[in-house]
């Protein structure tokens, strides 16, 4: 059976790593938007999480998260980590040269959200064309089918 | 003097039989062999999670069908999983083994489409195909007696599944136990030693199983990697701690490995569904929900083990009675981020086998 990790263990080594900032919730642990790409590297070589599950992205009214959840194959353990980043400036450090499971999922992030990758090889639209406006899962998001003129 | 050469850039697809749906990879060629390639996705985008938050919980399950529409009930699984969780819903036993039963039918059908749909790429047309669709066909007709639909099925509910099994399925479905493992023997005797299938796949497509973890793929193609990695077992959800059965492994990696992970998990399925007959409790298919489900606060991940992966649903509720956000980890995008890694330096003709092992539903990886 998959076992959470303990998250105020995770954060307080976490901490010990890379300093304050780094804020354990009950089934989360919150992570420096600046410090996601060397925490996940952390996590990678030291405690074991092999495995990069899934990475998807949330709109709130003053922040966007991007959520991360780990997976270790070997402990079979599993672990939920999330970024916060303000809206005007939506900058992540990408994952993608850590695990190339990342590309594509982070790619619909930044395509459906805007939240742009800092350092992904190959940062461009998915499911949507270029030239696309807008971002469509943001809540503010107005296209034709939402109300918007043109 | 030596001839002047170029690069050769060619489109397969979107519409070409062998992308089962509408996918166009953008193939760069010197003479037969590939240099670069770039998938090209949504075509088939629908906007399925922007739906989702416009929908009630209840409004969205018929979405969640159509994900993967060759695997529609194991579909609805996570989603309805991930709100149950937040809302704290009781499943009755009889409604979980009915999901397994019924999950695990589906698994076999979609598997029989993967190999059938991988046997037409490779150049024997129709014969495998149609053989395996003939048994297909049998598993849509149990389906179909149990939900009223033969492809998008809408079957599970909040709290149980949408009818019981009528009284004349649980025959039938004996009767298909019956006849099903010959008809995997049959398969076998007619591929084991198949010239085009072992020439065509044996060492093509080899995908390390350093590299699949690294891409973060799973079922078939992780484990036909050799990593034995399937959520049924590693990390039980509903009631498949109950059930004994194997995970098969392959050794190499290749198109061939992944294409014998699925014929064995077809055996290893009816195995299951064997068991989850015999203990299939008495009682009520589904509890009583409110029609205007309001969960908690919170939000929920929930992942199980798809027919092509890890499908996992991330759910946020604001205490609404529509869901803040909600997201679908999809396997069939996620597997396809080894595609380029896989074809780059191989022969353009091992391309469309190499895509066809993948196993993707166009309608999970545009969303």
């Amino acid at each position: 059976m998959t076992t959470s990790v303990d998250y105020n263990d995770l954060a307080s080594q976490l901490q010990g790593q890379f300093g304050q900032g780094f804020t354990p919730a009950e089934d989360y642990v919150e992570v420096p938007c600046a410090f996601i790409a060397k925490a996940a590297e952390y996590m990678k070589n030291t405690l074991g999480f092999d495995y990069l599950g899934m990475v998807t992205a949330a709109d709130y009214a003053d922040h966007f998260e991007v959520i991360y959840q780990l997976q270790s194959i070997k402990t079979n353990s599993s672990a939920l980590l999330k970024v916060r980043c303000p809206k005007d400036k939506p900058f992540v450090p990408s994952l993608a040269n850590l695990w190339l499971g990342a590309s594509l999922q982070e790619r619909e992030v930044y395509d459906l959200f805007g939240i742009e990758f800092t350092e992904h090889p190959h940062l461009k639209r998915i499911v949507l064309w270029d030239g696309f406006k807008g971002y469509p899962l943001r809540k503010d998001f107005k296209g034709k089918a939402y109300g918007a003129s043109d | 003097m030596a001839l002047a050469t170029e690069q050769f850039i060619l489109n397969i697809g979107p519409l070409h039989p062998s992308t089962h749906g509408v996918f166009r990879m953008r193939v760069t060629l010197d003479g037969e062999i590939i240099q670069d390639v770039e998938p090209v996705f949504g075509y088939l985008h629908r906007g399925l999670e922007k739906l989702c938050e416009k929908h009630t919980y209840k409004q969205n399950i018929p979405l969640t069908d159509r994900l993967d529409y060759v695997s529609a009930i194991n579909n609805n699984w996570p989603y309805v999983a991930a709100v149950e969780k937040l809302a704290g819903i009781q499943v009755p036993q009889r409604a979980e083994f009915m999901r397994v039963i019924m999950g695990e039918l589906q698994r076999i059908a979609s598997h029989l489409l993967a190999v059938g749909s991988l046997m037409n790429d490779m150049g024997i047309f129709y014969t495998a195909f149609m053989y395996m669709f003939r048994e297909r066909e049998k598993i849509i007709d149990l389906l179909e007696m149990v939900t009223g639909q033969r492809l998008l099925y809408n079957y599970m509910r909040f709290g149980g599944v949408s009818m019981d099994f009528p009284t004349e399925f649980l025959p039938a479905l004996a009767d298909f136990l019956k006849i099903m493992p010959g008809y995997l023997d049959e398969y076998d005797t007619m591929l084991a030693d198949n010239e085009i299938l072992l020439s065509r796949t044996k060492g093509v497509g080899v995908l390390s199983a350093a590299a699949a973890i690294d891409a973060s793929t799973s079922g078939p193609m992780l484990r036909g990697s050799g990593v034995k990695w399937d959520l049924r077992k590693d990390s039980p959800y509903s009631v498949y701690d109950r059930f004994e059965f194997d995970v098969p492994v392959g050794q190499n990696g290749d198109c061939y490995d992944r294409y014998r992970v699925r014929m064995e998990e077809m055996r290893q399925s009816l195995r299951i569904i064997h068991q989850a007959v015999e203990q299939l409790p008495a009682g009520s298919e589904k509890t009583s929900v409110p029609l205007r489900l309001r969960p908690a606060k919170g939000e929920v991940y929930t992942q199980i083990e798809a027919p092509r992966g890890i499908l996992g649903c991330y759910l946020v509720s604001d205490g609404t009675e529509k869901p803040y956000r909600c997201h679908f980890r999809a396997p069939a995008l996620i597997n396809l981020t080894v595609l380029r890694n896989l074809l780059i330096g191989q022969k353009l003709a091992d391309a469309i086998i190499i895509f066809g092992s993948i196993d993707i539903s166009m309608g999970e990886v545009d969303r």
